[in-house]
């Protein structure tokens, strides 16, 4: 034990005492401060009871779908090697970044009721389509959310050694045996985790839900919040809400966890994975077919936003230049914290595994994501203004803020890699006594730099598209590129903020393509 | 970015604005599109300070109940001087929290539709809701709610509970229809393709092609005609009559530069800011400008009736028109 407990360094140590400390203090803490501030309001009604029933249900459902078709789709990506495959593992990364209200169009261009879809359904006196209700809700939460979900199975395959599939051939494994073998355990270590992702990133979904689920029967929690606190100013059932979604939230990840297994394959050599098992006919149409599907599914609403978005490039104001600036800054300075933070938790996480522990730390560092941004807003905001002004402190906080939005992600990424580098060479290093930074260097650090690679690259992303926070402090002048488009589109000038979209999306993918590539060197994923 | 964040740091190091020497400043909540590029904002500030030997800074803070909101928060210890963007559906709740003091005008010349009395509050623009709807697409737009109910034509509303015009209609429909609202929404229900947080989405999902018609202004096409010089988009007028968004300007009990408050909302009445409004927030200025309206408006179909309720009774009304509305579309 004790040398268990000094092979974690004081810099990890005190990283991840900072990152609980910050996690309670940005979710908790406006929570309490909104409570105290709060005088009696009146109470839940059957309207909150109803929205708390539809955002469950929502969550529930697009978590399902998107964990359920990510499995062949990140299966087909796993064992194939195609021409193009490296470019389609990275745009997997762009419908997540996309801004809420970006997709929503994006989506609404091919599956609204003038939509692409309806159009060729047209002519076969068949439509148009209407979406709008649950369905939207969780194509739109799938939109988001299926990608992410396949790349992070994608790293449980990767790190499957090769070995572990020349043996299974050798032996003369069917497909079914390698199903129940070698992937079944690995999607157990992964699923539980990637859906519980999913389910919070679904609870506190606003504009989503709000544009696409048709009327108020889709209201979420997130939306009887913002009621609460900006319509009634009744800032005790904001709260109190609040306290719901984060409670429901915690019990959902905790029990998600539970169903967790650390999945220890062993060591390999590091040799790329040969796939004898799939080399058939039938799986090849079938792996064909799902990768065709995604890549439909992905693609078409993405174009829509590119094609809407090149006439709106001539229309941009100059101010779309230094609104980049910031929002560039805001996401390095956020992406910076959150690396840091997030491995620091996760070394302290993966050092309780080793004792069965950390379950609790590891859901704690996952409901970041089920604090509603509008309270965070609401109680910084109380707790700053009588000592600063909050808008003078816009930038720190929004980089703050989403960092700890982004912890979530860069953990989800990296504990799998610690706890596969623990349990695969640390006795090894144990025993020759490699500690602190040699043994980051040698035995971490080659496991690690693929999926820091992907949680930096996701962390900066995020950082660009947040709106939230920034909307409630920033001054007029300080705009960032969300704010700017939302400000177009205020003033009537919809083709301009088609163009802050593109520049924005773009940005965004640029930002984590430059990090995702450096995390998979010369290595395809 | 390095500019907020030095000011941070100035800030935690007790040099804060408060300790500069220099013209006093006058602080306006808004909205944000008051205060963008594109909103009357920064020409107003600019001719307001040629005179006023002060700076003027504008804070963008949400829109109607939003700001209200934001006021409420920060309490006695706002720095806003003056509130600009709260509509008649807001008033009566914002006199209410004390936090306002009257405006001390005695009979502020207007050119708006109604007789305003309010003491707390001066109306800066106004306009009438309606349905926006291209005439390339749709070529017998209906003329009244009944009509709509009884066609096949898809709209989209704003959600009441975030948007500002979307309360406005909520208002509209009890307005004109009393007892028989929800009767109405109930009818409007299968019409309505999806409900939105806001403008941005509403608008972006009618000039996508979504849907027919979008609530808007009747003002809204001037941006269309004299912008893009696109004079298809039209507004249907309903025989019930449109009810009216009149936006006021307040200022705050707690302000530091009251005087210069009351400036400001003397110089909001005059050319140097009516002139604007037309053109950068697309509404009906209080007072017409002594140039008259911009070419554009003159072409805007003008509705014969107008709808608007007491600042009380909108008030009192509210929460019960909400319940109707989302009984009716809750199902």
């Amino acid at each position: 034990m004790a040398s268990r407990a000094r092979t974690i360094g004081l810099g990890a140590r005190l990283a991840g005492a900072s990152a609980l400390g910050l996690v309670a203090a940005l979710t908790l803490g406006p929570l309490v401060a909104l409570a105290l501030r709060a005088e009696p309001g009146r109470g839940l009604g059957p309207a909150e009871w109803s929205a708390l029933r539809f955002t469950l249900v929502q969550a529930l459902v697009s978590a399902t779908v998107s964990v359920a078709l990510a499995v062949p789709a990140a299966r087909a990506l796993a064992r194939r090697r195609f021409a193009g495959r490296a470019l389609m593992v990275t745009l997997l990364g762009a419908p997540f970044l996309l801004p809420a209200i970006v997709a929503v169009f994006g989506l609404v261009a091919i599956w609204g009721r003038a939509g692409l879809v309806s159009g060729v359904l047209a002519p076969l006196g068949l439509g148009p389509l209407d979406i709008y209700g649950l369905p939207g809700v969780v194509l739109a939460h799938v939109f988001f959310n299926l990608p992410l979900v396949t790349r992070l199975l994608l790293q449980g395959w990767a790190a499957i050694p090769a070995e572990q599939f020349r043996l299974a051939a050798q032996l003369g494994f069917a497909p079914r045996d390698v199903l129940f073998q070698i992937e079944a355990p690995m999607l157990r270590a992964v699923l539980p985790g990637a859906f519980t992702l999913v389910f919070l990133l679904c609870m506190t979904s606003f504009a989503v839900a709000l544009t696409l689920g048709g009327g108020p029967r889709a209201t979420t929690i997130e939306v009887a919040i913002y009621q609460a606190i900006r319509f009634d100013f009744d800032l005790s059932r904001a709260a109190w809400l609040a306290l719901i979604q984060f409670g429901l939230c915690t019990v959902v990840a905790l029990t998600a966890l539970r169903l967790a297994a650390d999945a220890g394959f062993g060591d390999g050599f590091g040799a790329a994975q040969r796939r004898w098992d799939a080399d058939r006919p039938g799986l090849r149409v079938l792996d064909a077919a799902a990768l065709v599907a995604l890549a439909l599914f992905l693609g078409l609403p993405l174009g829509a936003v590119l094609v809407a978005g090149v006439p709106g490039l001539a229309a941009l104001p100059a101010s779309v230049w230094s609104a980049a600036a910031l929002s560039l800054g805001v996401a390095l300075a956020s992406t910076a914290l959150a690396v840091t933070l997030g491995l620091g938790l996760a070394v302290r996480i993966d050092a309780a595994r080793a004792r069965g522990r950390g379950r609790a730390t590891e859901a704690f560092g996952l409901v970041g994501l089920a604090a509603s941004p509008f309270v965070i807003g609401a109680g910084l905001f109380i707790v700053l203004h009588p000592i600063a002004d909050p808008f003078a402190l816009a930038a720190p906080v929004t980089a703050a803020v989403n960092a700890v939005m982004a912890l979530p992600f860069v953990l989800r990424s990296l504990l799998p890699a610690l706890t596969e580098a623990r349990s695969v060479d640390g006795r090894l290093a144990d025993s020759l006594g490699m500690r602190g930074v040699a043994r980051f260097r040698l035995v971490v650090w080659p496991r690690l730099r693929r999926p820091a690679g992907f949680a930096t690259g996701l962390a900066a992303a995020l950082g660009m598209g947040d709106l939230g926070v920034i909307a409630l402090f920033a001054p007029p002048d300080v705009a960032t590129l969300p704010l700017l488009m939302q400000r177009l589109m205020a003033a009537y000038r919809m083709e301009a903020a088609a163009g802050a979209a593109l520049v924005l999306v773009t940005l965004t993918m640029a930002l984590f393509l430059v990090f995702d590539r450096w995390g998979r060197g010369r290595v395809a994923a | 970015m390095l500019k907020s964040l030095s000011t941070a740091a100035a800030l935690a190091l007790g040099f804060g604005p408060a300790d500069a020497q220099g013209p006093p400043e006058l602080v306006i909540y808004t909205y944000e599109s008051f205060v963008s590029e594109w909103g009357p904002g920064p020409a107003i500030a600019a001719t307001f300070e040629e005179t006023c030997g002060c700076t003027v800074r504008f804070v963008g803070a949400g829109d109607g109940a939003a700001l209200l909101g934001r006021l409420r928060l920060e309490g006695a210890r706002s720095d806003a001087d003056i509130v600009l963007g709260l509509d008649t559906n807001l008033t009566a709740e914002a006199t209410a929290t004390g936090l306002f003091a009257p405006h001390g005008v005695a009979a502020p010349a207007l050119d708006l539709p109604v007789a305003w009395d309010d003491p707390v509050f001066l109306p800066y623009d106004w306009g009438y809701f309606a349905f926006v709807y291209d005439s390339a697409l749709l070529a017998a737009p209906p003329r009244s709610f009944e009509e709509l109910i009884a066609s096949d034509i898809s709209i989209v509303i704003h959600d009441p509970r975030s948007s500002t015009p979307g309360l406005g209609l909520l208002m509209w429909v009890k307005t004109a229809y009393g007892d028989r609202a929800l009767e109405i929404w109930e009818g409007l229900a299968p019409r309505i393709v999806t409900v939105t947080p806001g403008w941005s989405e509403a608008y972006g999902l009618f000039l996508n092609g979504e849907v027919d018609m979008a609530l808007a202004y009747t003002t809204s096409p001037a941006y269309h005609l004299i912008a893009e010089e696109d004079d298809t988009k039209r507004a249907a007028l309903f025989d019930e009559g449109h009810y009216l968004q009149i936006e006021v300007a307040g200022i705050t009990a707690a302000s530091d530069q009251p005087e210069l408050a009351r400036a400001f909302l003397d110089f909001m009445l005059t050319d140097g800011f009516q002139g604007q409004i037309p053109t950068t927030n697309w509404m009906y200025p209080a007072r017409t400008p002594a140039d008259g309206l911009p070419e554009g408006f003159a072409t805007l179909a003008v509705p014969e009736t107008w709808l608007l309720l007491s600042a009380d009774a909108a008030r009192e009304g509210r929460d019960a028109a909400l319940d109707e509305w989302l009984r009716a579309l809750a199902r």
